[in-house]
């Protein structure tokens, strides 16, 4: 596979600046108050950013909320609930947050009493300034993009197919994007924009993508 | 003196290229770091090691130090004890007098730079004195979410007449008029306390301090005071020790805390009638022997009942050892329960995590292994670097 893209794919790695917000919760009734209100950004940092932070050796729950509930609140029904609510489904982080509450507050509607903190810890709402960092030189084959994705930081993974998504507009993600309008390869374009970035890790997606990629490459040796 | 580069072999991959690159972004740029001292506790030890990486990367990095009379001194001690939460005695005169010291230090320093970062409470009232340009930060090492009221009626409108606020964890802040930025502390992985030693290096270390290695040990690193509760580690080790054939190891310092006297006398009546319980007081800059002691170990226990962040969980985790700590301040964030060990709200949890994990040995290599990888993602100087450098960034923009 020799064709050249039109622009090079230039890898983009981040670091998230953490910011506390005076928004905290000790029970589930205020965790619902306190999610409607804090701003979007936060919504943001406590579902889509939960992947950016989230490590393979911990227990999956999804986002902050759910893992929350399930570690401190000791809820595991609301915490499966939230869990389930895979944030790269809506449109909007408008959306999101609405169905967020809606799930915590059909929940409460349920409850005779509401979960609180005892032992654990209260939820402290934050949300996160992102400051990117370009790695490498730009790929311009599909061939170069595979030996930068496969050594890039795992922050790049995230940059390109999460924050991308979600916070920046690009919806296909950069790595569908590029491959389908510089490559003008379509086909993996697809493939790659269906990868599934929800209950998973960053390392698994990149798996995931090198896997596409070098069947694409394998099959145009071939 | 350690470069960037030397950290390449420690880091996470793709962090010392990540480094690299943001340090093209602030190169030539002024951080100046302003604390109460160079020496002490976890924040000097991390700017002796930040500090001079800084400069490796081409960052103009300097450490200035506030300083004063005895009387300067006292009240910061008794202002920084007040804000972490017990009653003292502050009076006006004292802090009339505190913050025209730090006038006489802003006349003495020079404070001009593109961030400058401040470093707990000594220097804290320099910001009144801040120059035109650059940005100023307030970094709080330690917890002062219930400060006395009178001493953060005091200090407020100080830390309002900065850009931001730094805080090792949220729940260790107070409600600002500024953003503040949530930055965990890091230990280094090459310094005394936490590089590699061989076999021999623990033996001989070991030996200096009178511990065979004949039997498994576990290990409390710790000040001799009840925030650390040891007494309550030996109480976990004795209902352990019916079970298991290990020892108990408690090293650590006196201090200045009124109860340590008492509570040393405890630990070594326990230490007298069992032969198997070592007490072991070390002076502050004890880091080889505690480097040794920690690689040593069996497990490791941080059984606090009150903590800031602390790093000892990070530093024996970073030793492929399996920790298990009280349920309070930094330590729930270091250690992922049931994957690098596990956080505990009794004596009695301490003692049944102990025989849990005494009893299914292969756990505790597979957590060492996970807290060690944990730490390196998490909790290396390396990731504070990069958390400075984004914040310098991001507060430039």
């Amino acid at each position: 596979m020799s064709r050249r893209a039109k622009h090079p794919f230039v890898f983009t790695g981040c670091v998230e600046l953490r910011q506390a917000l005076d928004h905290r919760a000790t029970d589930e009734r205020e965790l619902l108050e306190r999610l409607e209100e804090v701003p979007a950004g936060s919504v943001f940092y406590h579902t889509h950013g939960y992947f950016l932070r989230h490590r393979p050796i911990t227990t999956a729950y999804g986002n902050d909320f759910a893992a929350w509930v399930a570690a401190h609140l000791r809820d595991q029904v609301l915490a499966e609930r939230l869990a389930v609510v895979n944030p790269f489904e809506f449109a909007t982080l408008e959306d999101l947050r609405e169905e967020l509450a809606s799930v915590i507050h059909d929940h409460l509607m349920r409850l005779s009493s509401v979960p609180r903190v005892e032992l654990g810890e209260v939820f402290f709402f934050q949300q996160s300034h992102i400051v990117e960092v370009a790695l490498g030189p730009g790929a311009e084959t599909l061939a170069e993009f595979r030996a930068g994705l496969a050594a890039v930081d795992a922050s790049a993974i995230y940059m390109h197919m999460v924050e991308a998504r979600a916070r920046l507009g690009r919806r296909a993600g950069d790595f569908a994007e590029w491959i389908r309008l510089s490559l003008e390869m379509p086909e993996l374009a697809d493939k790659i924009e269906r990868i599934d970035t929800y209950m998973t890790n960053l390392e698994k997606v990149r798996a995931r993508v090198l896997t596409l990629v070098d069947s694409a490459l394998e099959g145009s040796a071939a | 003196m350690n470069g960037v580069e030397d950290y390449r072999r420690v880091a996470p991959p793709g962090v010392i290229d990540i480094i690299m690159t943001l340090s093209e972004r602030v190169r030539g740029r002024r951080l100046l770091h302003l604390s109460g001292g160079r020496f002490g506790g976890g924040p000097a030890e991390i700017l002796q090691t930040l500090v001079p990486i800084m400069s490796d990367l081409g960052i103009d990095a300097v450490w200035e130090i506030t300083g004063g009379d005895p009387a300067f001194y006292a009240t910061s001690t008794t202002l920084e004890a007040a804000l972490r939460g017990p009653e003292r005695v502050l009076t006006d005169e004292a802090l009339d007098h505190f913050v025209e010291m730090n006038r006489v230090n802003a006349k003495k320093l020079s404070l001009e730079a593109d961030l400058v970062l401040v470093h707990d409470v000594q220097p804290a009232t320099l910001v009144s004195q801040r120059p035109a340009g650059g940005r100023w930060v307030w970094r709080c090492h330690f917890d002062c979410s219930r400060p006395q009221r009178r001493a953060w009626s005091f200090l407020r409108p100080f830390v309002n007449q900065y850009d931001a606020a730094i805080f090792s964890l949220p729940a260790f802040a107070r409600r600002l008029g500024v953003p503040k930025y949530i930055i965990h502390p890091s230990i280094d992985p090459l310094s005394e306390k936490n590089r590699d030693l061989s076999p021999r290096e623990i033996a001989t270390i070991l030996g200096t301090l009178g511990i065979a290695q004949d039997k498994p040990f576990l290990l409390q690193v710790g000040a001799f005071n009840g925030a650390d509760d040891p007494l309550g580690v030996v109480n976990a080790y004795r209902l352990v020790k019916k079970h298991y054939d290990v020892r108990l190891v408690l090293a650590g310092t006196a201090g200045v805390d009124p109860e340590s006297p008492s509570v040393l006398d405890e630990l070594r009546d326990a230490a007298h009638r069992d032969p198997d319980i070592f007490v072991r007081e070390l002076p502050p800059d004890a880091h080889l022997q505690i480097n040794a002691l920690q690689r040593a170990a069996t497990i490791v226990l941080q059984k606090s009942v009150r903590a800031a962040f602390g790093l000892g969980a990070a530093e024996a985790m970073w030793k492929g050892k399996p920790v298990i700590g009280g349920f309070v301040g930094g330590l729930a964030h270091q250690i992922v329960y049931d994957v690098t060990g596990y956080t505990v709200h009794s004596v009695e949890g301490a003692a049944f995590r102990l025989r849990h994990l005494l009893n299914n040995r292969e756990l505790i290599a597979r957590m060492g292994a996970a807290g060690r990888e944990h730490v390196r993602r998490s909790f290396l100087i390396t990731r504070h670097l990069v958390d400075y450098m984004a914040l310098l960034i991001h507060l430039a923009s």
